[in-house]
């Protein structure tokens, strides 16, 4: 959002932008077809060229770039700002094709009526997707702007260049890129081949340009969803039952709607909320509503106790995701044997989530933090009984993110309230004991590691087994809403089915990037999910990187070998390498004795196996009396392709690490067969500024001319291994089940 | 009841009922956005502000305690034109990632400095442990306080307001 | 005159003798230093008793400073004659224990002396250490020998003269120190002795519970009968226990494994260490001592019981929708203004402990001799565990005024309590608020039990 935008967030001003551009806008009916593709509908018969990222699903150029009569360049993207920097960096690449000043280049996000549809901003892909497309795009219409220029000098454009927004001549004639384009200059498909700009010639890209957004964030300007104030806007709050599955057997709210303030309690089925002229006020009634609703039983929880063990009795579907080789067992020499776990966790935005919904004239407008506005839209859509038409979704942004949260169910609720007050735009924000609660969690993970060397410390046998329910059960169908779950006929949760892909899921790098020759990977499919699961960052990734980077270290012992060596001995892939040893190397890796109660660990992972390379090494204290443990110092070396915004990926990392940290130490979701326990940070609590480590260094390995591999997931799982790691070599003892909180690691210390 | 305070350096009269927490009076009476909803019960710190200089809670603060009382927000450090030290120093450092929680802290930072202008790293540290951050920018975030305690030292030796 | 002189002389002479008595009488004999033992030779089974022992005895709490390494010593424990550091008792050799014997180690805590046979401050516990057995005390000379050595030397005693000369402390023991091994009392239970054995020495209980004189000696005839331990107040435990609920052993037993009690609230202050440090312990230990120490409370009398039953009936009364505050911001409703917008969401009773605040008709603090706990609470806070689930409460200094505060805890004790009202409440509050009463902020431990950090002092939160 740019400046002028931030400061004018109101009704008028978001309506008005968005308005004029949805009439006669070429994009819509792409974006509907594409729906239709993902609906069944047969595809188009002409089979198209590839195009490079997500112009392959929006070709035509100017659903991507638009130029004004005035030069005024607008970029529009399908992917949100989710607080990863997106924003400036794709404004970036836009400014680094169009050969303008970034400050030139408008950009508009995620928006069912505006922009193209991207899918979900999910999996650490929104360089690769729309960053790419962007970029191709922009060298394309710059091509293009060239041409014309030529056309219209009548002169060949050899000798033609295009600079700070015009086409310049060698005598110095120029021409803005406002004159040159009229109507239908950029609305033409995409072509295959791009002139991108040489290596050595960037001026925007690989920069740390400042991010875009910001300074509205540290002068309290409105730029989230939960800042939107439009006129006549009331306030809601949702009643939650006290567990899922739980109907709405009895409520005399009469009390409640004679409360001052309240505009409307809205009851549909078991879904409750109220509306209220004031925030305190809604939240007053909102507490009178819980105290006065009364509930079914609902559905029973598992019992705790052992819970995480019990995911192997669970009825499961077996999926191969990997098979090579066979029959290394007869040259294994020593063999490491062990069960790896995770609890649920949360993705705990601070911000709970919040959404604004209007219905006016037929059309039911939403301001989402979600990470896909269409997907969204088709959820809502079908919860609402209306055609996806009558649904617009609108990305703004919120909280942090971290994957599937409460955005979605927000906007839903929101969507659902702004039925019952047409005309009056609904701000409805979850209470932070909903989020707690009602997010959908990062799945509970078992996994089972076998794995042996031979008699020269190389690996020969490899056998992997993760027990998991799928990560995603994002929205589409309207079932994945918790509101229409609740609607008198209620959509069902959307039926899970279980898929092995080369990016993953729940398997998500179950496969090691080592060389392996005998090697055997299986997900247990668990279709039963007693609490409600989705992505989280990193998905399975987190736990298998975990399990494989643990065995690694125990593999390199038995071995007698360094870790970092022996990683190396079974990595081919030269990108890997180099990262290992840039982290290794940063850090100063050593096998030096350390005081005792300090230790190092290092971790490996290529993100996807296909996606960023990421290795770091930390040094961790432990305290033997307490068991409290922290890391202090940490070198990280990431390589995520050809570097846009060397500062972003910093960023991105320091948080992915430190984000890590605290799910790996500390976070557990409590449970009782009654309901959820763990409702706050004190009950859930997460990582403070006291165990924040003492110093983070960030290296980064510049690909140029590579492709964009993205930045946001790639250290989830090293982290957890390379700090399960250096408590090992702290205490000599292994740990196994995260989280490694203070008691569990006295346990493993002994005395 | 109408309740006097003064925010941001403007007496401000609102009427609200007493038992409202000043989050609210501040977000949805006087439309200021810095502060922000977290938790609503003091454990996470992103409705930070200062009251006479003390970092304050206000998501559990009544506004009926604030009869007289000076509060300030993140919107008092300066604007995106003319951002003050605490916001310049957040900026040259990109100590933001989602940003939701960085008023909270910049407020409670302002207070640190404002009583201690020499804090060291240690003491931010100690200090910010209320504030609760998600996206994992604290490393940022504390070279951003000390940045900021520099500006601060400059601009009062030479003779700028902090 | 000569007469005089000759008086005089033999003034000075018994002066002399007696200076000399009492040194012959004051004088230990240093025991040689040895090399410390080496660790792998330790008996891990006497080391595994001596660390649930040690937890037992709270060595970690003193002997710990702020940010330090546990058992480094360099504590600053504030008496009213001075500041007096803990030592290091860590293995080291040089700063530490290293070069004491078992047989210096089982003097010190029997006697009283170090092993240069100097004296020791009773802010080291030996009154109570002395009944300690010497196996006991074998074990935990071994768990303490079996910890990493940590070069740190304690900072030299805050002391006037002539507090500062350690004899003189001989004369402090033979008024109040009587030493000598625990013994048994045949009539009682075994659980019963064994409780009594633990919280009378190495828990020493009293030495928080039991006020002291003005030699710093804890007074037999109020023995646990409450007492003020850096300004925290350590409630009554024995049968003049203001709990509004009476303890019995069940609940003591869960309050001291868990740090908290759904009828008590929560551990905070300077007890919170202690229960975090018992929940790592054999439960039979703690369970011994709550069995002890619910017997020294006796059976609630009828008066107590009514409370306690009036208590609960009130709670069960006021449950239900929130109420409105009805009063402004100044004048005679403040204080129930204060307490109904910013105290009852979160202490109304409907969220259970440990995460939810305590109905305060249950709280010990609103029934207690002063308000200086709930004053601490209220101003500085319970800042959550690191890492771990516990109990959190945010901090109202900077928010509340001197007045407000007053007038909160005045309406507060009238409201959940049948006692009469304070009479020292706004000299507290101002001494506190005003930083001449020092409030040292414990982190709290409240259902994990894990054992209590180095750094569990910290400074206030701002």
């Amino acid at each position: 959002m740019t400046k002028h935008d931030a400061k004018n967030m109101t009704r008028r001003g978001v309506l008005a932008g968005g308005g004029s551009l949805v009439v006669g806008f070429s994009l819509l009916s792409r974006a509907l077809a594409q729906e239709g593709e993902v609906q069944g509908v047969t595809p188009p018969k002409e089979p198209r060229p590839k195009l490079p990222g997500s112009l392959s699903g929006a070709p035509l150029l100017d659903s991507w770039i638009r130029i004004d009569a005035n030069g005024e360049i607008t970029v529009f993207t399908g992917k949100a700002e989710l607080g990863q920097g997106v924003k400036t960096a794709i404004i970036q690449v836009a400014a680094e094709e169009l050969e303008v000043d970034p400050a030139a280049v408008r950009l508009v996000t995620a928006d069912t009526g505006r922009t193209p549809d991207e899918g979900y901003t999910a999996g650490s892909q929104s360089m690769q997707n729309s960053g790419t497309a962007v970029r191709h795009a922009a060298a394309q219409v710059r091509d293009i702007l060239i041409a014309q220029a030529a056309t219209r000098w009548q002169i060949p454009i050899d000798g033609l260049r295009a600079e700070n927004g015009k086409v310049v001549r060698i005598d110095g004639q120029a021409l803005d890129y406002g004159a040159l384009v009229s109507g239908e200059t950029l609305h033409v498909e995409a072509v295959p081949q791009t002139r991108l700009k040489p290596q050595g010639s960037f001026r925007v890209m690989g920069q740390s340009l400042p991010r875009v957004d910001i300074p509205a964030k540290v002068t309290g300007t409105p730029i989230y969803v939960q800042d939107m104030r439009l006129p006549n806007m009331v306030h809601a709050r949702v009643v939650r039952p006290p567990r899922p599955g739980a109907t709405l057997t009895n409520l005399d709210s009469a009390a409640v709607e004679r409360m001052p303030g309240v505009v409307a309690v809205v009851r549909n089925g078991s879904f409750l909320a109220v509306a209220a002229e004031r925030e305190f006020q809604a939240i007053r009634a909102m507490q009178a509503l819980e105290a006065a609703a009364q509930w079914s039983e609902g559905t029973r929880l598992p019992d705790p106790d052992g819970f995480v063990a019990s995911l192997k009795t669970f009825p499961a579907q077996q999926g191969v995701v990997a098979e090579r080789g066979g029959g290394g067992a007869a040259t294994a020499a020593k063999t490491f044997q062990a069960t790896f776990t995770r609890p649920y966790q949360i993705h705990g935005s601070i911000g709970p989530s919040c959404a604004v919904a209007l219905l006016e004239n037929g059309t039911t407008t939403v301001w989402s933090h979600t990470q896909g506005v269409y997907p969204d839209r088709r959820a809502i859509s079908e919860m609402l009984g209306v055609a996806p038409e009558q649904v617009r979704v609108i990305h703004v942004e919120g909280s942090g993110c971290y994957g599937h949260n409460g955005a979605d169910d927000a906007a839903a609720d929101a969507a659902l309230v702004a039925q019952a007050v047409p005309g009056r735009p609904v701000r409805l924000q979850w209470m932070r004991e909903q989020e707690h609660v009602w997010e959908p969690y990062g799945p509970a993970m078992l996994t089972e590691l076998r794995a042996s060397i031979d008699e020269t410390g190389r690996i020969v046998d490899w056998n992997y087994d993760l027990w998991s329910n799928t990560h995603t059960t994002r929205p589409g169908p309207a079932g994945s809403l918790i509101a229409a779950r609740s609607l008198p006929n209620p959509f069902p949760p959307q039926p899970v089915k279980l898929t092995i892909s080369p990016a993953g899921n729940g398997d998500r790098n179950a496969v090691p990037l080592y060389t392996v020759p005998n090697l055997r990977v299986i997900w247990h499919f668990l279709p039963d999910m007693p609490l409600r699961v989705s992505a989280l960052r990193a998905l399975g990734a987190y736990v298998n990187v975990f399990a494989i980077e643990s065995a690694m270290d125990e593999l390199a012992l038995m071995a007698n070998v360094d870790p970092v060596e022996f990683r190396l001995r079974h990595m081919e892939d030269p990108r890997g390498r180099a990262v290992i040893e840039a982290a290794a190397e940063g850090f100063g890796w050593s096998g030096d004795p350390l005081p005792e109660g300090r230790g190092r660990g290092f971790a490996f992972a290529r993100y996807k196996n296909l996606a960023a390379y990421l290795a770091m090494a930390i040094e961790m204290e432990v305290d033997r009396e307490t068991g409290r443990s922290r890391m202090t110092r940490v070198v990280a070396a990431i390589d995520s392709g050809e570097v846009v915004n060397p500062d972003g990926i910093r960023n991105q990392t320091e948080g992915g690490i430190i984000q890590a940290a605290s799910w790996t130490l500390y976070e557990a979701v409590a449970f009782e067969e009654t309901g959820i326990t763990s409702i706050d940070w004190s009950s859930y609590p997460i990582m403070r500024f006291g165990a924040v480590p003492e110093s983070m260094d960030i290296r980064i390995m510049d690909r140029p001319g590579q492709p964009f591999l993205g930045t946001g997931e790639a250290a989830q799982g090293p982290t957890a291994a390379a700090i399960g790691n250096a408590i090992r070599h702290a205490t000599g003892r292994r740990l196994y089940d995260i989280p490694f909180r203070a008691e569990k690691v006295k346990a493993a210390i002994g005395v | 009841m109408a309740v006097t305070l003064t925010v941001n350096g403007t007496t401000r009269q609102v009427d609200a009922d007493p038992d409202t927490p000043l989050l609210y009076v501040l977000r949805d009476h006087l439309e200021l956005n810095g502060a922000k909803y977290g938790c609503g019960i003091g454990q996470c710190g992103s409705c930070t502000v200062m009251v006479d200089g003390t970092a304050v809670l206000s998501c559990v603060t009544p506004v009926l305690l604030l009869e007289g009382r000076k509060v300030t927000t993140v919107e008092g450090l300066g604007t995106l034109d003319a951002p003050g030290p605490m916001q310049q120093a957040f900026i040259e450092q990109q100590a933001a990632q989602c940003g939701y929680c960085i008023p909270g802290m910049m407020m409670r930072a302002q207070a640190l400095l404002q009583a201690n202008p020499d804090a060291d790293e240690a003491a931010i540290r100690t200090h910010l442990e209320p504030n609760l951050c998600r996206c994992g920018t604290h490393m940022r975030i504390i070279k951003a306080v000390m940045r900021a305690g520099e500006l601060m030292r400059q601009n009062s030796q030479s003779g700028g307001a902090t | 005159m000569k007469t005089f002189l000759r008086i005089l002389a033999g003034l000075a002479l018994l002066l002399v003798i007696g200076v000399a008595a009492f040194a012959a009488y004051a004088w230990r004999s240093e025991i040689d230093p040895v090399d410390p033992p080496a660790q792998a030779g330790l008996d891990p089974a006497l080391v595994a008793r001596g660390s649930d022992l040690a937890a037992i005895g709270n060595c970690n709490v003193c002997h710990t400073a702020p940010g330090g390494e546990t058992f480094a010593g360099g504590l600053g424990i504030p008496t009213p004659f001075g500041t007096i550091y803990s030592t290091n008792i860590t293995p080291d050799p040089e700063t530490g224990i290293g070069r004491w014997s078992e047989a210096a180690f089982l003097r010190s805590m029997r006697e009283g002396v170090d092993r240069e046979g100097r004296h020791l401050y009773p802010a080291f516990p030996y009154d109570h250490y002395t009944l300690v057995t010497d196996e006991d005390n074998r074990a935990l000379y071994a768990f303490l020998m079996s910890r990493k050595p940590v070069r740190a030397q304690a900072p030299e005693n805050e002391l006037p003269f002539p507090l500062n000369m350690r004899m003189l402390l001989a004369g402090w023991k033979a008024l109040y120190f009587r030493e000598g091994a625990f013994q048994p009392d045949p009539n009682r239970s075994a659980e019963w002795n064994r409780g009594r054995y633990l919280t009378e020495g190495l828990s020493h209980c009293g030495a928080c519970h039991t006020p002291r004189n003005r030699f710093g000696a804890e007074q037999r005839e109020l023995h646990l009968a409450g007492a003020e331990v850096e300004n925290w107040t350590a409630y009554a435990i024995n049968a003049a226990s203001p709990a509004p609920i009476p303890w019995n052993a069940e609940s003591l037993a869960f309050y001291l494994r868990h740090g908290w009690h759904q009828e008590h609230g929560v551990s905070r202050g300077p007890m919170a260490p202690v229960t975090a440090n018992l929940g790592s312990v054999p439960e039979e230990d703690a369970r011994a001592i709550a069995t002890y120490l619910a017997d020294l409370m006796g059976e609630p009398n009828q008066e107590r019981q009514t409370r306690a039953e009036a208590a609960r009936a009130a709670i069960r009364e006021e449950g239900g929708a929130p109420r409105p505050v009805q009063a402004g911001a100044s004048g005679s409703g403040i204080g129930e203004a204060i307490y109904v917008s910013a105290c009852e969401g979160c202490h109304d009773g409907r969220r259970p402990l440990p995460f939810g605040g305590l109905n305060l008709h249950l709280s010990t603090a609103v029934n207690g001799p002063n308000p200086q706990n709930i004053i601490n609470v209220v101003l500085f806070g319970l800042p959550g565990a690191k890492g771990e689930p516990s109990a959190m409460m945010p901090a109202y200094r900077g928010v509340l005024n001197e007045d407000q505060l007053v007038a909160l805890l005045d309406y507060m004790r009238e409201r959940f309590s049948d006692l009469p009202a304070w009479t020292d409440t706004r000299e507290r509050v101002a001494q506190t608020m005003g930083g001449e009463r020092k409030v040292t902020v414990y982190r709290m431990d409240g259902t994990t039990q894990a054992p209590p950090e180095s750094s569990m002092r910290t400074t206030p939160w701002p």
